[in-house]
This record gives structure tokens, sequence and C-alpha cells, in this order.
């Protein structure tokens, strides 16, 4: 199995002033080039479609725009870090750590209980502790991927 | 403390883990027990039927319609969206357990169901409808045995001639007296498989009211129900205390184990609640309760009731046959039912027509009822209708019981309508002066009757009376049973906050 996300998908050094579309728009960049969103287009419709329904922003800097969608080819997580911060709607103000998560259509994919998994970890406080101080990609995409064991 | 949560977010895929895992955090800080449900895209592990029953409160952190929530009834809930949960939940955490203790502080009887006062979704399900939903809980796992056990017996009838019954359990068919069969592994040497089917169709009768009493309990209390409700209904068969007495023990056996439930026990004592204590401890309450209080004056009530037909023997005719047709119908196998017929099995050799007339009114329940769930459809749920088609056969074959879950689910309003076209049928019957030699067959044993042609007038008008009074009172006060069919649960979208972010 394939790992949901790898070096390629983890940004550190997010320009800033970028917004809420433009952060996701260029992460989802990342997952076409990886062969993992086949149609940029279609599933940035989704995640929109997602972000309108309830912004995905939560307390604490975190922002995980997210969407299942048939042009998705294999649940995938990229990841951003927002010096500036970007904002996702949270109550107490924009967010440093930027998911966007991938998932295809169709549940039951043994990929669906890694993206639980990782949902979880999102809210224990040494695991935001580990991607804000990490140094390169590479150890990103490791503790991301630690959730797959 | 022991909690339950559902989370459930609109993509299932981030949110309603994220949820899950806030709220099992806060919980273990606070030093509770949690099991969360999570209803979303990695497939969710619905409750053991053993968290629903053994949770103090249920927490429903969902931005959508959260599944199953009939499943919470019993217990008091804190509502709120997702990342409420996320954000805030040991702020959701001590709200549940405040719930839960207010929730325990209150009488069974004044406490509110759903989530509290003041959310917009809050169901303001009165102790009425509650009782209903429990009622219908039994009703729904006794229509198939009474389907299966009355469609055997009809069968059986139609195979072996309406005198199978009378050969199998003994007693006098027209004229001819036969011995009980009681070693079953004679049966099929001695009666053929017209015996043995009524033998195993008698056989799913005998469970009726214990199912019937242990899915009442069931629907109140969940597993830990089931044994003192069906103990209780066995004994409420045992006593004579036909379905009405069923229905007695299973509301019984409910509110004894929700009684018991309320009691706080020591954590190490609460693994074998559900499966020891509970179950032994309600069905020596129940149990005792059926024998000692409810026993004694059902027996006195049929005495009593004997006593007084006999002495109207020589009364006007019409209107002992009313008279029986409304005990006929009143309780169905229950006591007044037994009085009424064996009365009129005792009248066969000096006066048949007060057996015409007892059988008719025992065949127009469940007929005006098949008649009922044809004319006016909607007034009847999926099931009601599907069992009011077996009931047609059900009637003819004066197989009265096939009415009971009928009676079980609105007894209020349709015994009152029993008894109207009971009391109708077997006044006519008697007024013709029909006569039957035989005590049970129904139209099977239309050969048998002294002016059959009137008898079935009788059993047609009373069929007419009944479904004409159902009809009436069902459309009375009342929506269609189809518009309530998932009380309380929001149809989509958005479950309003009650705990506030």
């Amino acid at each position: 199995m394939t790992t949901i996300t790898t070096p390629d998908l983890v940004v550190l050094d997010l320009p800033a002033d970028l917004d809420r579309a433009e952060v996701t728009a260029l992460l989802a960049d990342r997952l076409v080039s990886a062969g993992r969103v086949t149609d940029r287009d279609q599933f940035l419709a989704a995640v929109t479609a997602r972000e309108e329904q309830m912004p995905t922003g939560l307390e604490g800097g975190i922002g995980i725009p997210h969407a299942r969608s048939a042009a998705v080819t294999e649940a995938s997580v990229a990841f951003g870090r927002s010096a500036s911060g970007v904002d996702f709607g949270a109550d107490d103000g924009p967010a440093d750590l930027i998911f966007l998560i991938a998932a295809p259509d169709g549940a039951g994919d043994a990929h669906m209980t890694i993206l639980a998994g990782l949902a979880r970890r999102l809210v224990r406080a040494e695991f935001k502790d580990g991607l804000r101080q990490a140094d390169d990609p590479a150890t990103v995409a490791a503790l991301i991927n630690e959730v797959q064991g | 403390m022991r909690l339950i949560a559902v989370t459930a977010c609109p993509t299932g895929i981030a949110h309603t883990y994220m949820a899950a895992e806030a709220l099992e955090q806060a919980a273990k800080a606070a030093g509770h027990e949690i099991v969360v449900e999570t209803q979303g895209s990695a497939g969710s592990t619905p409750f053991t039927d053993e968290q629903l029953a053994s949770a103090d409160a249920v927490i429903l952190a969902a931005d959508v319609a959260v599944r199953g929530r009939e499943r919470f009834e019993h217990l008091p809930t804190v509502e709120g969206g997702v990342k409420q949960a996320i954000n805030h939940a040991p702020e959701m955490i001590g709200e549940a357990q405040a719930a839960a203790e207010a929730h325990a502080a209150t009488p069974a009887a004044e406490r509110p169901v759903g989530p509290p006062a003041g959310s917009s979704s809050a169901k303001e399900a009165g102790f009425g409808s509650l009782l209903r939903q429990w009622l219908m809980t039994g009703v729904s796992y006794m229509i198939p045995f009474v389907a299966a056990g009355g469609l055997l017996i009809a069968i059986a009838f139609l195979i072996g001639g309406p005198e199978i019954a009378t050969k199998v359990n003994g007693g006098v068919f027209d004229g001819q007296t036969y011995q009980a069969i009681d070693d079953l592994t004679k049966l099929w040497g001695d009666v053929g498989i017209a015996g043995v089917l009524f033998k195993i169709g008698d056989t799913a009768f005998t469970m009726l009211v214990p199912i019937l009493a242990g899915y009442i309990a069931y629907g109140m209390a969940d597993r830990p129900g089931l044994v003192p409700g069906i103990v209780g209904g066995l004994i409420a068969t045992s006593i004579d205390a036909g379905f009405l007495g069923g229905i007695v023990a299973g509301l019984l056996a409910g509110g004894v184990v929700l009684a018991i439930n309320r009691v706080p026990v020591h954590k190490n004592v609460r693994g074998i609640m559900p499966v020891v204590v509970v179950p032994l401890v309600a069905t020596t309450i129940v149990g005792l309760l059926m024998i000692a209080v409810v026993g004694p004056p059902v027996a006195d009530v049929m005495d009593a009731v004997t006593d007084w037909l006999k002495g109207l023997g020589g009364s006007n005719a019409i209107l002992l046959g009313a008279l029986l047709g409304a005990m006929m119908a009143f309780d169905m196998g229950g006591p007044i039912n037994k009085v009424a017929y064996t009365f009129g099995v005792a009248s066969i050799a000096a006066n048949p027509d007060i057996m015409a007339a007892v059988i008719v009114a025992g065949m127009t329940p469940p007929l005006g009822i098949a008649l009922a769930t044809v004319v006016r459809k909607r007034l009847f749920t999926e099931d009601e209708r599907e069992a009011g088609k077996a009931n047609w056969l059900l009637g003819a074959s004066f197989i009265t019981e096939g009415a009971i879950p009928f009676a079980a689910a609105d007894p209020l309003r349709v015994i009152p309508s029993l008894i109207a076209g009971s009391a109708v049928g077997g006044a006519l019957s008697m007024g013709f002066g029909a006569s039957s030699p035989a005590p049970h067959g129904g139209l099977w044993i239309v050969p048998l009757i002294g002016d059959p042609v009137l008898w079935v007038v009788a059993i047609a008008a009373g069929t007419a009376v009944t479904c004409a009074c159902l009809v009436a009172v069902k459309s009375l006060g009342r929506r269609p049973v189809v518009a309530e069919t998932t009380p309380g649960a929001p149809a989509t979208g958005v479950v309003p906050s009650t705990v506030n972010a």
C-alpha cells in the first residue's frame, strides 16, 4: 500500500497572503503532479462545495479542506505550513497547519481507515507540535504517515 | 459515568474522527468511560445492546442526521455540531454528566424524552407516544408468531377438517368425543399431517403473549428487559390473563429494569449487571407481582363472570348473544374471552345456539380488521397491512388471535371496535337461531351449522360493524400511521446545537 503522503506533497513555507482558495489550489496542484488527482477542477469544486457547507478551520491553527471525489485515485494528504496563517473560518483565527485531504469515491477503502486515524491524531497536541517543529518535508511526511504503522 | 457518543459530518473523513478523538480524550480526562460510534466513511461499529442499556447519557456531535437515533430515546441527550466536540469536548462531556445526573433524579414518568428543552429539534414525546412505541415493539415481534401459527392451524383445518383441533387437544366435536393426544410421537400415526401441523401452529400460539410481553420490555429497557418480560408473559398465559395480562407483564418488566438501572452500583459490579443481576432481580420481582398481585383478581373475575353467566341462562337470547359477543372480543384469549368461550362449549349439548353466537363473535375481530386494512390502508402500518391479509384466513377459521397484534398496538381504539362488531354478530346469530354442534372451525363447519345462511349473514354484519368502527375511531384525532414512522428523527440537515459553541 502506498503512503497517504510523500515529501513531494509537503510545502513547509507557503507564500504569505494567499487566501483559502489559493492555498487549496496550490496544494491540489501537488496532488495532480503526483498523479493522485486526475481532474484538478473537479476536485477543487468538491473541496469548495464542502468548505461552503461549513468552514473546515479548527481551533488551534488547523485547516482541513477535504473532499471525496471520483477525480481522486487514492487517499492522499497534501500538507502546507503557513507562517502568516490562512483563514479557514475557525473562531480563534487563521490556520498555520493546512491538510488538504483527498479521498476517492466509494467507502470501504483501507485508506479511509488511515485518513480516520490521521483525523484522530490532529486533535493531539504532540502531533501538531511535531509538525510545527519539523525542519524538512521528509520529516513531516514521515510524521503523517506514522498513522499507517 | 458511562457515556456513548455519535459523531457524524458531511463527508465523513475528517471531523467525524477528530470529534471522536476529542470526546474520548475529554471523557478520559474527566474520569468517564466513553464509547464513540463514528458514522463516517471508514465504517462504523454500532453500539451493542449492552452499551446502549448501560449508558448514562448520549452525546450527538453531528452536522448531519444521526443514523439510528431512535436507539437513544431512553437516554439524556446532549447535542451539538462536530466542531463543537472538537473545540469544546470537555464542556460537552460536562453537559452530558449534568444531563445524566438530572435524568437520574427525575421520576421516569415525568422524564422528558429526547434532547433537552430549548432545542428546536426537541421532540415532545409524551408518555402516550412512548407507551405506543413500546407496545408497537412488542407487537412487531409478535406478528410473525400470529401469522405462522394461525396459518398453520388454518391449513390443518383445510387438510384434516375442523375436527382436527379436537382430535389433537381432546373434547367433543359434533357429538363425537376425542381423547387428547399428549404423546407427540403418536400425532402423525393417529391423526396424520393435519394433526402435526395443527400442533405446530398451536405451539407457536403459546408464545404469542410471552413474545409480546418480552419485546414490550425490550422496547423499554433493551436486552435486560427480555427475560423478565418473557417470563412475565408466560405467567400471564398460565394465569389466563391473556394478551392484556401480557401487556401488563411487559410494562412491569421494562419498568422494573429501568428502575434497577438507576440504582448506582460500583464499577466492578457493572459488568455483571446486565447479564446476571438485572435479569435475576427483575424476573423475580415481575414473577412475584404477576403470580401474587395480578393472578388472584384475574381468577376471581373469571369465577364471578362464570357464575353470573350461568344465572343469565334463561334471559333474552339476543341480549345474551350480544353480551357473549362483547366478551369474546374484549380480551381475545384473556379471562373474559375464556369464560364466554367455555360457556359456549359447555352449552353445546343443551343450547347449541350459544356456541354458534360465540363462534361468530370470535371470527368478526380478525375479519373486520382484514376488511379495514383493505378499505383504509393508510390507517395501518406496513406490517399491519401484511398481517391484515392473513387475518382473512384466520378469521374465517375462527382464530381470534389474528386480531391481537392490532388490539395490543392500539387497545383503546381497537378493542371497543372489535367489541361492537362481535356484539352485533353474536346478537344476530342468537336472534336468527343459528346453532353449532362444534366448538371451533369457523367457516369450515358451515355444513354442520343449523341455519347456515343466516349464520353467515351474522358474521358478515359483525365484520362490517367492526370495520366501520375501526375506520371511524382510527381516523379520529390522529394522523395516519404512515406519517409517524420515524418519530423524532430530524429528516435531514444540520442538527441545531443546544450546548452552543
